[in-house]
């Protein structure tokens, strides 16, 4: 079947045995790829139950059928496993080029199974794989070890995804890094890793992703591209000013979490903002593989080069840490990328710890004599930095907020679901949003049903953000078509220009079936259910479908969205109905055998 | 009445970022883009106080309008 390599390989570490097995094509379709396929493999052979930095735990990487393809963006991969951040499932999506190298090399997935004694990574040449000692980078940051890694295989093409310091010290908020900037960012998947000693994945890969039909791909190419061209966001808004351009947007709609938030809107943010980035620090902009878009931002400060700060980065390390100095938000993002930490959580935690201070949980003698106060540009890199290595104070916050502020019985001031960091939007100004995140099998997440694009962005069509008529559909829908995009191994942003009917037609193309975009939706209802039985078999009860405390019971303070509130009691049973689940939120017998997952 | 607008992304080029203006009472959204030189079609998101608005909007003393051109990120 074209599109897949119809490989899969599996690693054990404790062993050291590699073994490649044959893709069951049945399944690959049932579950499309990436995110699904491989939600389905831990949830067929991980107990739910399971420690998640145990040896049971295991570890995925996944690309989909147009990973490696001529499909624009089709560079993605998903990095699969149980997470032990929220104790969720954990599906975690990066660009740049080490999917498509992995594909090219002749693989759907990676399992990893068990656990090295000694540090160890893997190095793939196509059908050369073996496990090589670790020990002569163990320790070292993300650009370093990537470097060595390179060299060490012999071909600078090779594509490196490695964990850096944070992954090795089991930082719960740890990520995992490709082509140095690239990241498998949220969950703590990079904390997994670490738990095998397992320090990097290298790849070589020279064959290709062939088409079932390439006329056809080629026409279905051809308008997804002109499409894309036509689409002011990916034409021009995200290449001239990359996702950056949103601080100005969400923050003059009065959602812009400030100060861990305790508000929602701040006259500062236009020195953080991504105008402000374009005109004083971009170098170039980047793209991955494929892709036309190219939001990537290389900037430069004090003569280091880096790629990023993202949005949901500027905003974690600026507004919601009182902090409105560019130099020193670029700098922190470039430390979590070379320890390798979650930028929106590292920086939510930071907040959430500036908020303890604020509150008097925090002693003075337990900061080292480190300011840890809201507006503190010294505190957002010396934290970062004490973080990463996993200093003092700086061990526990690499746990994530939920933990760190439970240790003070204080867990309501973290913001988060289902211990996973909240992003860049208050969910009080917008309820569909809000709902999303509510119910994201990952916990609180904006990439899981993207719907600040309706609500705010009016893509593609506006949408009251304030009302829940409807809203539970939406989610849903965008929900079940984000599955199928992650799955795919396209990039989300491809969705603000095309929509289910595209990515029906490329996925046909490319895979040689004619499938309607009926049964592609259904695929994404699928991938969600299977990821929701997981959770709910791993303990994640219903009653997590919920958000932070200060959320759901105080309104917006101040701003341009002053008294607005969460009505997220309102929606969620339509939700749940929607879903055909029970009013309880377990789906129903029924539903699991309609999508084949009885 | 007086107003405060803002301007965005690429409608800041050979135009502001931000400035206080004096029009008349009830003056419309739709001829303050005019103005501007801002054609509708290139408008993504247009904010009173906020508040989505469009160009049938009519203004008031004191009201901030903030102008985007179609942008998404995330
Ligand atoms: S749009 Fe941006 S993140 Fe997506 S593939 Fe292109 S460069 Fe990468």
């Amino acid at each position: 079947m074209s599109g897949y390599s119809g490989t899969i390989l599996r690693v054990n570490l404790s062993t050291s045995e590699i073994k490649k097995e044959e893709l069951d094509s049945k399944l690959a379709l049932k579950y499309v790829g990436g995110r699904g396929l491989g939600t389905y493999f831990i949830a067929k052979e991980v107990d739910p139950k399971a420690d998640a930095l145990s040896g049971a735990n295991k570890l995925i990487f996944a690309t989909g059928p147009l990973t490696g393809s001529k499909a624009p963006t089709g560079g993605r991969y998903m990095v699969v496993t149980k997470s032990p951040l929220s104790g969720t499932i954990a599906s975690s999506n990066s660009g740049g080029f080490f999917g498509a190298e992995l594909k090219k090399a002749g693989y759907d997935l990676i399992i990893f199974e068990g656990k090295s004694e000694k540090p160890c990574y893997l190095s793939i040449k196509d059908d050369q794989v073996e496990l090589r000692d670790a020990s002569a980078c163990w320790g070292k940051k993300v650009s370093q070890a990537t470097d060595l890694l390179t060299e060490a295989s012999g071909d600078p093409k090779s594509r490196v995804a490695v964990i850096g310091p944070a992954g090795e010290k089991l930082s719960l908020i740890a990520s995992i890094m490709n082509e140095k900037y690239r990241a498998a960012g949220r969950s703590g998947v990079g904390a997994v890793m670490g738990s095998k000693n397992l320090k990097a994945v290298v790849v070589r890969g020279t064959g290709s992703v062939e088409s079932a039909d390439e006329e056809k791909t080629k026409t279905v190419i051809k308008d997804i591209l002109a499409k894309i061209k036509e689409n002011p966001v990916t034409s021009t808004g995200l290449p001239t000013y990359g996702t950056a351009v949103l601080v100005n947007v969400i923050n003059e709609t009065g959602i812009y979490p400030t100060k861990n938030f305790q508000e929602a809107y701040t006259p500062s943010a236009d020195q953080v903002s991504g105008e402000t980035l374009a005109e004083k620090y971009l170098v170039k902009k980047t793209a991955c593989f494929r892709c036309p878009i190219a939001c990537g931002r290389r900037c430069q400060i004090d003569g280091v080069e880096g790629e990023g700060p993202e949005y949901e980065t500027l905003w974690a390390y600026s507004a919601d840490c009182g902090v409105y100095d560019l130099p020193s938000v670029i700098k922190a993002n470039n430390l979590c990328n070379e320890y390798g930490l979650d930028t929106i959580s590292a920086g939510a935690t930071i907040a959430c710890a500036m908020e303890l201070v604020e509150k008097g949980h925090i002693k003075d003698d337990e900061l080292d004599g480190t300011p840890l106060e809201f507006g503190s540009s010294e505190a957002i890199i010396e934290w970062t930095r004490k973080m990463g290595e996993g200093e003092g104070l700086g061990a526990k916050m690499a746990q994530g907020s939920y933990r760190f502020a439970e240790s003070y019985g204080a867990a309501e001031l973290s913001m988060s679901v289902k211990k996973l960091e909240l992003p860049a939007y208050d969910p009080r100004g917008v309820q569909g949003y809000g709902l999303n995140c509510a119910t994201t099998n990952r916990g609180g997440c904006h990439v899981r049903g993207y719907l600040i694009s309706p609500e705010i962005l009016s893509l593609p069509e506006g949408i009251d953000r304030n009302s829940i008529e409807g809203k539970s559909a939406w989610v849903k829908a965008f929900q079940d078509l984000t599955g199928v995009i992650d799955s795919l191994g396209m990039c989300l942003f491809t969705s603000f220009a095309i929509g289910a009917d595209e990515y029906t037609s490329i996925f046909n193309a490319i895979v040689g079936q004619d499938w309607t975009t009926e049964k592609l939706m259904q695929a994404g209802d699928r991938i969600w259910n299977i990821e929701r039985q997981f959770n709910l078999a791993a303990g994640i009860d219903p009653d997590q479908d919920k958000l932070p405390k200060r959320i759901l019971e105080e309104a917006i303070p101040e701003g341009p969205s002053k008294g607005q509130a969460s009505k997220l009691g309102e929606i969620l049973g339509q939700y749940y109905a929607d879903r055909g689940w029970t009013e309880a939120g377990i789906p129903t017998p029924e539903k699991l055998a309609e999508l084949e997952l009885a | 009445m007086l107003l405060e607008i803002r301007l965005f992304a690429t409608f800041r080029h050979r135009r502001f970022k931000t400035k206080q203006m004096e029009l008349p009472v009830g003056f419309l959204l739709g001829n303050l883009l005019k103005k501007l030189d801002i054609s509708i079609k290139n408008v993504g998101i247009l904010l009173v106080n906020g508040k989505h608005s469009d160009k049938e909007t009519r203004l008031i003393d004191g009201d901030v309008v903030a102008i985007f051109p179609v942008v998404g990120g995330g």
